[in-house]
């Protein structure tokens, strides 16, 4: 069994986190989100109606779930600090997955507000789980700057790519003192397994589930990548590739007197 | 500005490069990554409409990558159908002998009790253009009443100067659309003889000022339809592609009104088909990933109730296009004829039956601080 994982006072025993968006009606995402194990899950503020007892919650509402607020939409530091105050308060969590991005067409993460954003955050209390670009210096600053977890993007969003960034993850999990969320771009369970092997600490996926077909099966499919990833990860791979192996051995003189 | 971008193309010439597009090159189109301006222009020509079902299932695809299986509900807010434009097509037009109303702010508040009754979240301000009833004082005194009612505002009102565009912003305006209408700049005269709309190249600065006013959504279309409907086409496809580029903090979405004869009414240039108007949508989508299209209660039912699912992400449903349409006065003269009548109850049903999750709020006033 593969350890479990820590995040600011919580400990999580999947490593599969996911989000609520695309998904084909709330009772599905309900299902799916079960039938991944995922105990936090993100959900965007936007698409919450804070006056109203809102019905996306309802369905979010079980004992293993923690909620993940998100302040997608923000295109600022301080909308990000509005949005997040607001969150805190409706949703009742001081936990904030932070999103910046002023470009709604890529929804590429701006990093100078990301790290202004995130330094006040922190003063405020907030557990802040940064979406940041693989960026190792990035998110060595957000380390600093006191954040709980980084979560660097595998590809664009939504764009179910795969870890097109994968030398600079390395580095990113290689250097960092507090968790790596892989984020975004993760498009199949594959994909997933290959950020756990590489010693990530969990992933988050959203569209790969909530669009896929049969978002249930999907969602299994991810939990079960994910494990074996992890488990993989923790138990040590083998060394893959062609080993080199010279006809004549390149120390073979030490012994050939 | 768009006007310089403009000037460098010529309709007949973009138009002769439509109709002469080959097969071939739609097929071309369709296989491409990352599609161009000439690769739109393929996949509206007639030349690509043997290839609807493989466009309408990669713009499918497409869509439920980038908007999830998610469909956005929105409803038009008529404020006033004062207008000193004269336009061929509209019924708000100055020439016509109707009965005009501005909603005062009580009467406003009534409209909004039916809106929100119904579940509405996202609203759509709708004036004519006459600046002495509808100007920005009126702006200035109904929008702070009608914004703590819902999550996001969108106007489509008329052309404004960039000062009055921020301050629209600043009373918590979302989304502005400005119809180019046609790009047929000869054609536009024809079809706004009188008023300030008259003014073709003012208006086709408008979404530039939106930009610049730092707008957060802006909204284009032409009226399908009026001209060419795929040469009008293809000029919104490289406006859109222009301002996409100059306002990158911007998003865009795309509407769909079409012109279609009836008694009485303007006979359209072109007559855009329903399998012509499916190949417009989808030709959009596969254009561009990100721009959101909009389906309003224009088009039948069965229509509608297909299109769900091929491309668009946002539609209207129980609208009224006549100030007091909802509450006030449901009797008086419409704007446009809706041609879907059903209740948003009946609307979300059909969203559901297709298999996708109708969403009442997408935004949040929190996100739009000045």
């Amino acid at each position: 069994m593969s350890n479990s994982l820590k995040i600011a006072d919580k400990i999580f025993s999947s490593r599969l986190f996911t989000g609520t968006g695309k998904f084909s009606s709330l009772s599905i995402m309900e299902e799916a989100l079960l039938a991944s194990g995922s105990e936090l899950v993100t959900v965007a503020l936007k698409r919450i109606d804070v006056t109203l007892q809102d019905h996306l919650l309802k369905h979010l509402d079980h004992p293993q779930i923690s909620l993940l607020p998100n302040t997608s939409g923000a295109r600022t530091a301080k909308e990000a600090v509005y949005a997040a105050e607001l969150a805190r308060e409706a949703l009742e969590t001081n936990w904030l997955k932070l999103e910046i991005h002023p470009d709604p067409k890529y929804l590429m993460p701006d990093p100078i507000e990301t790290l202004l954003a995130a330094e006040e955050l922190v003063k405020k209390g907030f557990v802040v789980l940064p979406y940041c670009h693989a960026d190792p210096v990035l998110c060595k600053r957000l380390e600093e700057a006191g954040v709980a977890a980084v979560m660097p993007l595998g590809a664009p969003i939504g764009s179910n790519q795969g870890l097109q960034t994968l030398p600079m993850l390395e580095i990113i999990i290689q250097q960092a003192n507090v968790p790596v969320i892989i984020d975004a771009g993760i498009g199949k369970p594959s994909h997933a397994a290959q950020a756990m092997e590489i010693g990530a600490d969990a992933v988050l996926v959203n569209t790969a589930i909530a669009v896929a077909p049969d978002p249930i099966n999907i969602a299994i499919a991810f939990r079960e990548a994910v494990r074996a990833g992890r488990i993989a990860y923790e138990a040590g791979m083998a060394i893959s590739g062609q080993e080199a192996r010279a006809s004549s051995p390149l120390t073979s003189f030490l012994t050939n007197t | 500005m768009f006007t310089t971008t403009f000037d460098q193309f010529d309709w007949e010439t973009e138009k002769a490069s439509i109709y002469n597009k080959t097969q071939i090159e739609a097929e071309k189109a369709l296989l491409a990554k990352h599609r161009t301006y000439e690769d739109f222009k393929a996949l509206i020509a007639p030349a690509a409409l043997p290839l609807l079902e493989q466009m309408a299932l990669l713009s499918q695809r497409e869509t439920q990558r980038r908007f999830g299986k998610t469909i956005q509900l929105y409803a038009p807010l008529y404020l006033s159908n004062e207008c000193q434009n004269i336009c061929t097509y509209c019924g708000f037009s100055l020439d016509n002998k109707i009965p005009r109303k501005t909603l005062t702010s009580l009467e406003i508040l009534q409209e909004i009790a039916v809106l929100k009754k119904m579940g509405y979240q996202h609203v759509l301000l709708v004036t004519g253009e006459a600046q002495q009833q509808v100007g920005m004082d009126y702006f200035k005194k109904v929008i702070p009443l009608i914004k703590p009612h819902f999550a996001h505002i969108a106007m489509e009102v008329q052309p404004l100067e960039e000062c009055d565009y921020r301050i629209l912003r600043q009373l918590g305006v979302n989304t502005i659309l400005v119809y180019q209408e046609t790009y047929h700049q000869s054609d536009y005269k024809i079809h706004h003889t009188k008023g300030k709309k008259s003014n073709f190249r003012y208006r086709l600065e408008t979404p530039d000022r939106i930009g610049r006013a730092e707008i957060h959504k802006i909204g284009l279309g032409v009226l399908l339809g009026l001209d060419d409907w795929r040469t009008d086409s293809a000029f919104a496809a490289l406006h859109l592609q222009y301002l996409e580029k100059t306002y990158w903090k911007s998003k865009f979405s795309i509407s769909f009104p079409r012109l279609r004869p009836h008694a009485g009414g303007l006979e359209p240039k072109t007559v855009i088909n329903d399998a012509e108007l499916v190949q417009l949508i989808c030709a959009w989508r596969l254009f561009n990933q990100d721009v959101e299209l909009s389906m309003s209660t224009r088009e039948s039912q069965n229509f509608r109730n297909n299109i769900i699912k091929l491309g668009i992400t946002s539609i209207s449903a129980g609208s009224k296009t006549n100030p007091g349409g909802y509450a006030v006065e449901p009797q008086s003269l419409e704007q446009f004829e809706i041609d879907d009548t059903r209740t948003p109850e009946e609307i979300i049903e059909v969203i559901k039956q297709a298999g996708y999750d109708p969403v009442w709020k997408d935004w949040d006033a929190i996100l739009q601080l000045d």
